[in-house]
């Protein structure tokens, strides 16, 4: 059962713990960290079915009949792409939320908000005209 | 031969002008080139909702490949109507942007602001028009992730949790999508939404299949932001720059809405999501309490721009509900309310917006009195929340008719009691800006406001007396809606 299976298995205990890391780390760059242990396990899902059993590399050569599915390679590239840039954007406001924060951590981040809309509420402040 | 070439045509104009606004240092002339491009987009979308009035639909095959091996672009008429929702009320906030951005950022950055505004715009195009499931995640990732730079652009630092927080919840949606697109393709081996539309239904009973629905409904329901999933949306709408929360809160959900339509009804087809797999049951109760608990909400704010986000949860509410309630009323109602209900909102953020350009707060209490001092802005305003109210002779009030007539085809009373109510509390929450607005006096401090330049009037009234318009004349919105909402319902039936 887990022979045949082996990369769905893998699949499934990357996905699990890449989301378990996003929803129960308080820190927001381990939360990026988990964001990309569950892409990676998509990627891994797809690449794993392109694969056809006995299947040579996808180049036409003498001797050879049965090709694997370059196809999901060809998607995943993309998406690991947009995997990248989603990294890079989460870590750049990861970087500025440290630089306005002085912290990462997810709930000294919304003690710091209660205390900015308190503030909201007892004077009419101008926060909203820089945006 | 220039009509043939419109689908393609429609995405580039953006997708190529962004990275061209991006190398132009001068913030005018990169605001000039968006406008143009935005403007032009326009013309291209009511050209080709010209095309398919009346219920063709336009295939075109990008590069010359056939589908299902080449990628499709397909155009309907509710894909047309989409393109205009993104393209006029996207052209209207950048033509308001230019001077709400002047104030608030140094020239030199407005070009890569615009950059990313039209990315975002062009991406939102693709998503509508593409008729390929895999191109629809990667469009819709391109569109969330501008969103998300967008959205940090905000001043206040929370602006930035609020991003990242949608960041997060947009990417674990996306990929839930990609997984459901992977299961997909491995029962049928296709990609193209039409071809996977075909081979779908005999393999109904597949787990896979299963298991790929529920990927895809928790996915597109974070993008929607249905009740439970919309913890993002009230503080990414609340913290986005003023102009930019117009455009959101116009076209992303929206687009999302339409992904969700798109999938449901066309490619797994009605008779497996309804019957099968019993998506009403779901969101029915969830959409009801999204409406409730969003109106509810909204009516203890204090801060305007909080109090439309919450308002923007109850009123995604009415869509899901209209797609849930499966007869042609309900569908008519969800894609009429899509359209009106990014209309509106669009027109009041911007308006707040002009309101925050002078008054510099959101807060009710900075905007007393502010139907004295901008009487201008704040009667576009009070129209466009008549139009959320659901009051006669606007367009929200089309929308409401449909759905609430949607509950009574199919018996249910106490629903359709329940939606006159939750307008009710839309009145209330209008109201209370109103009261504001007109009946408290000017605090010392904006003694000398006045009305905001005609460059970002103008969009704010265009927007008010789109409201009154397609409130009278339905044929765009309800007629097609209509139609669409036939087309989707027969192909199971």
């Amino acid at each position: 059962m887990i022979e045949g299976l082996f990369n769905y298995w893998v699949v499934i205990i990357l996905m699990m713990a890449g989301l378990y890391v996003v929803m129960a780390s308080r820190h927001l760059v381990k939360k990026i960290i988990g964001l990309n242990i569950f892409q990676t396990a998509v990627f891994i899902l797809f690449i794993s079915l392109g694969k056809v059993s006995g299947g040579t590399a996808p180049i036409i050569a003498d001797g050879f009949a049965v090709y694997s599915n370059p196809l999901p390679h060809v998607l995943i590239l993309t998406a690991i792409v947009v995997g990248v840039a989603t990294t890079a954007l989460g870590l750049a406001i990861a970087v500025r939320v440290y630089e306005a924060y002085d912290t990462v951590d997810e709930e000294d981040i919304a003690a710091l908000d209660a205390e900015d809309q308190q503030r909201d509420n007892a004077v009419s402040t101008v926060t909203d005209t820089t945006s | 031969m220039i009509s043939t070439q419109l689908p393609a045509i429609v995405l580039l104009l953006t997708l190529l002008s962004a990275p061209i606004c991006s190398m132009i240092r001068n913030g005018d002339h990169a605001w000039k080139l968006a406008m143009f491009a935005v403007w032009l987009s326009v013309a291209a979308a009511f050209a080709l909702m010209s095309q398919v009035w009346g219920g063709t639909t336009l295939s075109y095959h990008m590069g010359g490949w056939p589908p299902p091996w080449g990628i499709e672009v397909r155009v309907d008429e509710l894909s047309a109507l989409v393109l205009i929702l993104i393209t006029l009320f996207g052209a209207l906030v950048i033509s308001a942007l230019r001077e709400s951005l002047r104030t608030v950022m140094r020239s030199h950055r407005h070009s890569l602001y615009y950059a990313t505004f039209l990315l975002c715009m062009a991406a939102l195009i693709g998503i509508t028009i593409t008729g390929d499931a895999f191109n629809v995640f990667v469009f819709l990732e391109i569109s969330s992730l501008s969103t998300y730079a967008l959205i940090a652009r905000g001043r206040d630092r929370r602006a930035l949790v609020a991003a990242f927080r949608y960041l997060i919840m947009g990417t674990i949606g996306a990929t839930f999508i990609l997984i459901a697109i992977g299961f997909m393709y491995m029962v049928t081996g296709t990609l193209n939404m039409a071809d996977l539309a075909q081979r779908l239904p005999e393999h109904a009973d597949n787990k896979v299949i299963q298991a790929s629905f529920a990927f895809f409904t928790v996915g597109i329901a974070l993008k929607v932001a249905v009740f439970p999933l919309h913890y993002w949306l009230p503080n990414a709408y609340t913290y986005a720059p003023k102009a930019t929360t117009a455009f959101l809160a116009a076209t992303a959900t929206k687009v999302a809405l339409y992904v969700m339509i798109r999938f449901i009804f066309d490619v797994y087809g009605v008779e497996f999501s309804f019957s099968q797999m019993r998506l009403d049951m779901l969101l029915i109760p969830l959409s009801i309490a999204g409406i409730l608990l969003g109106s509810m909400t909204a009516i203890f704010q204090s801060d305007v721009k909080r109090l439309l986000a919450w308002s923007s949860v109850a009123q995604l509410g009415y869509m899901v509900l209209g797609v849930a309630l499966l007869n042609t009323s309900g569908l008519t109602s969800a894609v009429t309310h899509m359209f009106n209900h990014a209309m509106m909102k669009a027109g009041l953020f911007l308006a707040l917006a002009a309101m925050i350009y002078r008054v510099g707060s959101s807060n009710l209490r900075d905007l007393a009195g502010i139907g004295r001092t901008m009487p201008l802005t704040t009667a576009a305003f009070v129209i466009l929340g008549a139009g959320l109210v659901g009051v006669p002779l606007t367009a929200g009030f089309i929308s409401k008719w449909y759905l609430v007539s949607a509950a009574l085809d199919k018996g249910w009373l106490p629903l359709a009691a329940l939606l006159i109510i939750s307008s009710l509390m839309a009145l209330a929450y209008i109201a209370k800006i109103v009261d504001a607005a007109y009946f408290q006096p000017v605090p010392d401090q904006h003694q000398n406001v006045r009305d905001v330049p005609v460059s970002i009037l103008t969009p704010v009234w265009v927007f008010a007396l789109l409201t009154i318009y397609f409130g009278i004349d339905t044929r765009m919105t309800a007629g097609v809606a209509e139609r669409v909402a036939q087309a989707l319902l027969s192909v199971a039936s």
